[in-house]
């Protein structure tokens, strides 16, 4: 229990999807001009992020990784690992049109609010790099990777609503022309991770 | 002739995919603290989009359009596949750093969204070009950065110790934070920033 509370709040805090890796980073900077769409965005990311992760984790250790075909008599050799980005790509983009479709039968508010931030997930590296991460990192059951895709995405969202409260006031401040907009933003990301590094090192 | 040779260099500097189109940032940043790591994704990213570009072209009449999302990323992860597993082979070292970040060339957003902005309506030659054109300014952004961040933070280019040894002695320090990630953003906000200051006509509004 100890050990996934440690992931958590790890994959919230220390390894940031934004301020450690830069994952995410097109929508994070396209969206983030509000932060009530921010905000519906970064839900979206984290809804998706809990339901791919364990699935691409079940899909590594039963299918993917070497060895994991064993429960198939006579396939314990086969590695299949090269095959593993279509197939996490494929369960991604298969995932998120599940995801739209029940969130617009289900609950209709939230998905005109979220409105063409679902689709656009699907090319969100954020959601790929957990994948990736999951399986570079090999978490040792699927609760830990649970706990990993349930973290990275808080810390998504708490990273992108950050920067479009800072936007929101930026636009009132007597920024130079050249570096307004994008640059300015970027800088102040920069910032934000240099805070976001002061967590570095604590376990619990 | 004299179109494929703007479709080639305009990317590299009013069409840049980092600084003004903002697509590829994602990857962009975190492969950049040594140049070696940068120079082989810069290349490895140009060989994607030029080849997803053409395929996708040649594709272009006959794909619906409703699942050209998942053609598209199917077409770019076989691509993908094929890069990694040339890179493992052969470059062995580099691809164990550049870890999970090869395999996100998939979403990449530079490949995607020069598979919508041009490759849908263009044939298959100028969207080649196009796609080295992109690469290529992508990866001159990498080269920029990692120029800096290498010879800053660890006194190296190209792993070739280039600070000499005297200075050290004589008291000089590498600059430990501009290996950490903060610095890579605020890197690329000034890179932006001197670039626009050159061009005005991309000052934002």
């Amino acid at each position: 229990m100890e050990n996934v509370l440690n992931i958590f709040i790890k994959s919230i805090f220390i390894d940031n999807m934004i301020f450690a890796y830069f994952l995410g980073m097109c929508s994070y900077l396209a969206v983030s001009k509000t932060v009530k769409t921010a905000m519906g965005l970064g839900i979206a990311v984290t809804f998706v992020l809990i339901i791919t992760v364990p699935v691409n984790y079940g899909l590594e250790n039963y299918l993917l990784k070497k060895g994991a075909l064993s429960w198939i008599p006579g396939m314990e050799e086969v590695d299949l690992s090269f095959l593993s980005f279509i197939i996490f790509i494929a369960v991604i983009a298969a995932m998120v049109q599940l995801v739209e479709m029940v969130v617009e039968k289900f609950a209709p508010a939230l998905y005109s609010e979220l409105g063409i931030f679902l689709p656009l997930i699907a090319v969100n590296c954020a959601i790929l790099g957990a994948a990736l991460f999951m399986q570079d990192r090999e978490y040792e059951n699927v609760i830990e990777a649970t706990a990993f895709g349930l973290g990275s995405g808080i810390g998504w969202l708490l990273a992108i609503v950050g920067i479009a409260a800072v936007r929101e006031k930026m636009k009132y401040s007597n920024v130079p022309a050249p570096l307004k907009g994008l640059g300015i933003t970027f800088i102040v990301t920069g910032l934000m991770a240099i805070a976001f590094m002061t967590f570095m090192g604590i376990k619990l | 002739m004299a179109t494929s040779k703007k479709i080639l260099t305009e990317p590299l500097n009013l069409s840049n995919p980092i600084t003004v189109q903002v697509l590829g940032i994602c990857s962009s940043l975190a492969v950049t603290v040594k140049l070696e790591p940068a120079v082989v994704m810069g290349i490895s990213v140009t060989l994607v989009t030029a080849f997803s570009n053409f395929i996708i072209s040649l594709l272009r009449n006959t794909i619906p359009s409703r699942i050209r999302i998942i053609v598209q990323l199917v077409v770019i992860a076989a691509l993908v596949i094929i890069v990694d597993q040339i890179l493992k082979a052969f470059v062995y070292d580099v691809s164990k750093q550049l870890s999970v970040f090869v395999g996100l060339i998939i979403t990449n957003c530079i490949i995607m969204g020069r598979l919508e902005a041009f490759a849908l309506g263009n044939k298959p030659v100028p969207a080649f070009i196009d796609g080295i054109g992109n690469g290529a300014g992508y990866g001159m952004i990498l080269i920029i950065v990692s120029l800096i961040r290498e010879f800053f933070g660890s006194g190296k280019i190209w792993g070739f110790q280039i600070i000499p040894d005297a200075f050290y002695n004589m008291g000089y320090v590498n600059n430990g934070l501009i290996i950490l990630p903060p610095m890579a953003l605020m890197m690329l906000g000034i890179i932006i920033w001197v670039h626009r200051s050159r061009v005005k006509k991309l000052i934002e509004k």
